[in-house]
């Protein structure tokens, strides 16, 4: 597959299954992931892409009686991430996530940036005050927020609610931002609006994007895997995903017969 | 059409009686309460002066007062508190955010729902033995408010976990993607969103803690009591004794036990006016309560 991947390799997933408990939700998975591009995972309802998705900040240790196989390999540094020796707090510190539904923290536009530069225990208000700020224009919020920084974050609409949380991921600046379907509490026009920030934020950093919209990963990913049933169908660079898939599942689920 | 009018009007007449009936229900509830509460001002309210919140116990019904009883309350308060509230938090956090979820926890869980309903006075029998006999605190202030800090660990614990439980997991998610550990998630999000359900708990436990009365006679409370504990401040360094944790001491429900007691019915006119004041010391803590848990509800919306 790497054949398709013409640039630097961020990140590589090797021979991944992923176990809840007795269920085996993901089955083989390879895929390489492409320094500063967007990969998008695609696929119906059910398919195991968000669980991908969270292998990659280790969300699922979290939670008991999950085991992952194989592995997911991270650039330039060549270590297997989901080894259970790898502490999963070392591996979010640089994975960045960005959820379903906006999840402000119920404090201040400010607060909620500085979080993760806090939990680094960084306090010097100089340097949060310009990580805050160089985060929110990041996230093409600044000039909405810049007077009221020391407001509730819950104040915000939903789709600025979105762009905080996509800020308070780029503030520690992460090697790879995960985005896990963003736009799926989102009106139309809040949702264009991330995805014109997700095609911006890919000259700075690594992106992986679930979507279940298969249009919003026409429009804004480079690569794209099809997964069903846990498992990768087909990986591919965007365009000819959506022009000339080469497996008939694929393209049974662009052209909207199942799913 | 007439046989389906005749059935509307049929199915309202229910509608109607249990109308009745449910106003009938509350009412005697409320005019009961309301009478009692007239009873207890119109008996007492003339009693309620400066001199009888700062005068001792005394065998004059008009020289008699409650101020033993009332500065007793409050410091075996301050002991219930600082006992029962770092316990009954820490323990209701460990239960939610760090327990495994298994059988163990489940017991664990069925059982603090128990013994939020265990007699008071058993409460007192455990005080009793362990802190009198086995500590030999002695029949003191410290004995008495530890024993109280018992009865009300179990609502602290359940009150911790119900305001953790509120916090969607979709916060604690985001925490930890930030590659935060379990504890700096606790300090600066569990902790900081259930402060309020926490505190309301806090408040609705020790309002009930300060009328209780059976576990604090069963430690051994004196029901005749002149003088106070000893100043928690003093004048010489280190300024600050712990010295009053070990004194004897009555509170307000044994002071109005012990006048309602007496065979004089002026004693009884006492124990009224300590009704009002007891009363009133709940009714406010409530309504702190409610008040607390107004200003973070706004504050906070999931």
């Amino acid at each position: 597959m790497s054949v398709i991947i013409s640039g630097e390799l961020k990140a590589e997933v090797k021979n991944l299954n992923f176990y809840y408990g007795d269920v085996h939700a993901l089955r083989d998975i390879n895929l390489p992931i492409e320094r500063r591009k967007v990969s998008a995972l695609i696929g119906p309802s059910g398919c195991g892409k968000t669980t991908f998705l969270r292998c990659f900040n280790r969300m699922h240790d979290l939670y008991p009686h999950n085991r992952y196989e194989g592995k997911i390999i991270l650039h330039p540094d060549n270590i297997n991430i989901i080894l259970p020796e790898i502490d999963p707090i070392e591996i979010r510190m640089q994975i960045s996530m960005v959820f379903q539904k906006p999840n402000p923290f119920p404090k201040s536009i400010y607060e909620n940036v500085a979080y993760g530069l806090r939990v680094r225990g960084i306090n010097k208000r100089q340097l949060l005050d310009e990580k805050v700020e160089k985060s929110l224009r990041g996230a093409a919020l600044w000039d909405e927020v810049k007077d009221r920084l020391h407001n509730l974050a819950f104040d915000l609409s939903g789709g600025q609610q979105q762009r905080l949380c996509i800020a308070r991921a780029l503030a520690t600046d992460p090697r790879i931002l995960l985005f896990d379907e963003p736009t799926s509490a989102l009106d139309p026009t809040a949702t264009s609006k991330i995805e014109e920030l997700i095609v911006e934020l890919k000259n700075e950093v690594t992106i992986i994007i679930v979507t279940h919209n298969m249009q919003q990963a026409a429009r804004v990913s480079d690569y794209t895997a099809f997964m069903y049933l846990g498992e990768i169908i087909e990986f591919d660079k965007t365009d000819k995903i959506f022009t000339a898939p080469s497996n008939r599942l694929t393209e049974e689920y662009i052209t909207g017969r199942f799913g | 059409m007439k046989n389906i009018k005749r059935r509307i009007a049929f199915n309202k007449f229910w509608d109607y009686v249990f109308w009745v009936t449910g106003l009938l229900s509350t009412l005697v509830g409320l005019v009961l309460l309301f009478t009692l509460i007239v009873d207890l001002f119109l008996d007492g309210s003339g009693r309620l002066s400066y001199k009888f919140f700062t005068s001792f116990p005394s065998r004059f019904p008009e020289e008699a007062g409650i101020l033993s009883a009332w500065v007793g309350t409050f410091f075996l308060m301050i002991v219930t508190a600082f006992a029962a509230i770092p316990l009954g938090v820490a323990a209701g956090i460990y239960l939610e955010e760090y327990a495994k979820k298994n059988w163990l926890t489940d017991i664990i869980e069925i059982n603090i729902a128990n013994l939020a309903g265990v007699p008071s006075i058993i409460y007192g029998l455990l005080a009793m033995g362990l802190f009198v006999y086995f500590f030999k605190f002695g029949e003191s202030i410290l004995t008495g408010g530890l024993a109280l800090a018992l009865l009300i660990l179990p609502m602290v614990i359940m009150a911790t976990r119900e305001a953790i439980r509120a916090i969607p997991n979709s916060i604690r998610e985001a925490s930890y993607a930030l590659g935060a550990t379990k504890w700096q998630t606790v300090w600066w999000h569990i902790i900081p969103y259930s402060t309020g359900g926490i505190l309301t708990g806090i408040i609705i436990g020790l309002s009930r803690a300060i009328g209780e009365t059976a576990p604090i006679i069963t430690v051994g409370a004196l029901t005749f009591i002149a003088f106070l504990p000893t100043p928690p401040i003093t004048s010489g360094f280190p300024f600050i004794s712990f010295k009053w944790l070990f004194d004897p001491f009555t509170v307000m429900p044994i002071q109005i036990f012990n006048w309602v007691s007496r065979p004089q019915a002026e004693f009884h006119i006492n124990a009224a006016a300590a009704g009002i004041v007891l009363m009133i010391m709940t009714l406010l803590m409530n309504g702190i309560a409610i008040y607390i848990r107004y200003r973070f509800r706004k504050k906070i919306k999931w």
